[in-house]
């Protein structure tokens, strides 16, 4: 997987991330463990999980509620090591996700026994 | 010769199982949706290809599947596999169950009674039944926990709620049972389109004799000794109910304690419990052909979820209740303990009719004579939620 960037396309920036998915998800977007994509401006979690879901319309839902776009519960995003599951959803992400040097890892909460 | 299908529920995927009439060999396919709940599997009446699921997870939500070929292939309503998404706003939100609030088509979001006594939001959790319409393919009607009912007239890509159920009245008075507050049972009348029942853990049983606009309670004669008033209204811990779609005003129920039959469409309800062993049990369904043979599987009791004695054992009335045999030939009767969740049993409509129920230990079992011999279709799957079965040309 070679690593995005940020480009300019008129007057917003584009830049091009990655994301990593877990096993149950791949199963709905039939995709690989990581996805790459393109989101114009800012990039933020909200963002990012607003071009997820416009690319991959059938994980409407699954990772955030539908109308308040709360996370869900059992779910955590990290990225370059840190939880970044309480931040606000309009913050920046780091840079190393922004230019696609790290993927932001969408995690299912680990049960069992 | 005719075939029959079995579309299995199970706590971690999916699984079909089919046969042809004679029902002794069984290929079985699966597991679909590995790793997911799935709370129900069920084909459409009008077109045996057309299946819905509902597929669940703590983590993920709800998600709707749909097949249009039987099983082979399933896809997520308005998001077909392998075609990239149009470009603007979603054409379908198959997993999005929003309660119906608007003053125009709604009812006011109101509250249900929490364990604890006090009140508490209606909050959606998971799809626990799926009926499809017996006339068309593309209607389907969703039974969803907290306790409401959705309907889907696109092949499940968009749902909205028939809010005169969770907004008629009672609602406040509504509570979850253990396994939460779920609308597990929907039972469509073939005679009169505009008449459905319904069930909740544990509200009742209710009617609707105007398609979904408005409901009665329908609880008169169900006794629970656990609640405050033993004979209200609502607040009845109901765990299935079945109907022989040749008798449409016979009903017949496991409630949490007691087997019941109404005569009249739910208006009145008398015990048939007699000579079983416990009356406590989930699953209860009616013979294809005879509509005075019913089935139950009695479970010890509400504390201790198996069956008694340790011995597997279906009991069948032939009379419609009341004095009830023991089936045991070919189930386990020693050392089993496993529960038959409500969901989990089914009828087909052949010549002798079959009957097929799934257990938490993760054994299908199939009988070919209406109960008289049984065998396992298979012995080791995940815990299993829901058996339904489909009679196939």
């Amino acid at each position: 997987m070679s690593s995005g960037q940020s480009v300019s396309m008129g007057s917003k920036s584009v830049s091009t991330i990655r994301i990593v998915l877990p096993q149950h998800l791949r199963t709905l977007t039939h995709t690989g463990s990581e996805l790459t994509l393109s989101i114009e401006g800012p990039v933020t979690l909200r963002s990012t999980l607003d071009a997820l879901e416009a690319a991959y319309p059938m994980l409407r839902g699954t990772i955030r509620d539908h109308v308040t776009l709360q996370r869900r519960p059992f779910l955590r995003f990290f990225a370059c090591q840190e939880d970044l599951s309480h931040e606000s959803p309009d913050a920046p992400l780091p840079e190393a996700v922004a230019s696609g040097k790290e993927p932001l890892l969408i995690i299912g909460a680990i049960a069992g026994g | 010769m005719s075939k029959v299908r079995v579309l299995v529920g199970t706590r971690k995927g999916a699984f079909i199982l089919t046969a042809d009439g004679k029902r002794d060999k069984w290929d079985v396919s699966g597991p679909h949706f590995a790793g997911w709940e799935m709370y129900h599997v069920k084909g459409s009446p009008a077109d045996p290809n057309r299946l819905y699921a509902s597929q669940t997870s703590g983590w993920f939500g709800q998600i709707i599947q749909r097949s249009d070929d039987g099983g082979k292939t399933w896809h997520q309503p308005g998001t077909p596999p392998g075609e990239p998404p149009a470009p603007g706003p979603p054409k379908a939100m198959s997993n999005k169950f929003v309660y119906d609030a608007s003053d125009e088509t709604g009812k006011a979001l109101t509250t249900h009674q929490w364990y604890d006594g006090t009140q508490h939001p209606w909050e959606f959790k998971r799809v626990w039944h799926l009926e499809p319409s017996l006339t068309d393919p593309n209607t389907v009607y969703a039974g969803v926990e907290d306790a409401a009912i959705f309907r889907s007239t696109d092949g499940g890509e968009n749902w909205h709620e028939l809010s005169g159920l969770r907004g008629h009245g009672t609602g406040p008075k509504w509570q979850p049972g253990a396994g939460g507050m779920c609308l597990h049972t929907i039972i469509l009348d073939p005679g009169n389109p505009q008449r459905m029942w319904i069930a909740i853990s544990a509200a009742g049983a209710f009617r609707t004799d105007d398609g979904g606009k408005s409901w009665k309670p329908i609880n008169r004669g169900l006794r629970s000794q656990y609640i405050p008033d033993p004979n209200a209204e609502i607040g009845h811990c109901v765990h299935h109910i079945a109907m022989n779609p040749s008798r449409p005003g016979v009903l017949f129920m496991q409630k949490h304690w007691d087997v019941m039959r109404s005569d009249d469409a739910g208006e009145n309800w008398k015990e048939i419990s007699g000579n079983l062993p416990t009356d406590f049990g989930f699953v209860i369904d009616v013979h294809a052909h005879e509509p005075e043979t019913i089935y139950v599987v009695p479970i010890k009791s509400d504390s201790e979820h198996f069956v008694p004695d340790g011995k597997l054992r279906v009991f069948r009335s032939r009379a419609g209740g009341n004095e009830w045999e023991a089936l045991t030939n070919g189930l386990p009767q020693s050392n089993c303990y496993v529960n038959v969740l409500r969901d989990a049993m089914a009828v087909d409509s052949l010549d002798k009719c079959g009957v097929y129920f799934g257990t938490s230990g993760g054994q299908v079992y199939a009988s070919a004579d209406a109960g008289d011999s049984w065998a396992p279709i298979v012995r080791d799957l995940p815990a299993v939620l829901s058996v339904e079965v489909q009679t196939l040309p």
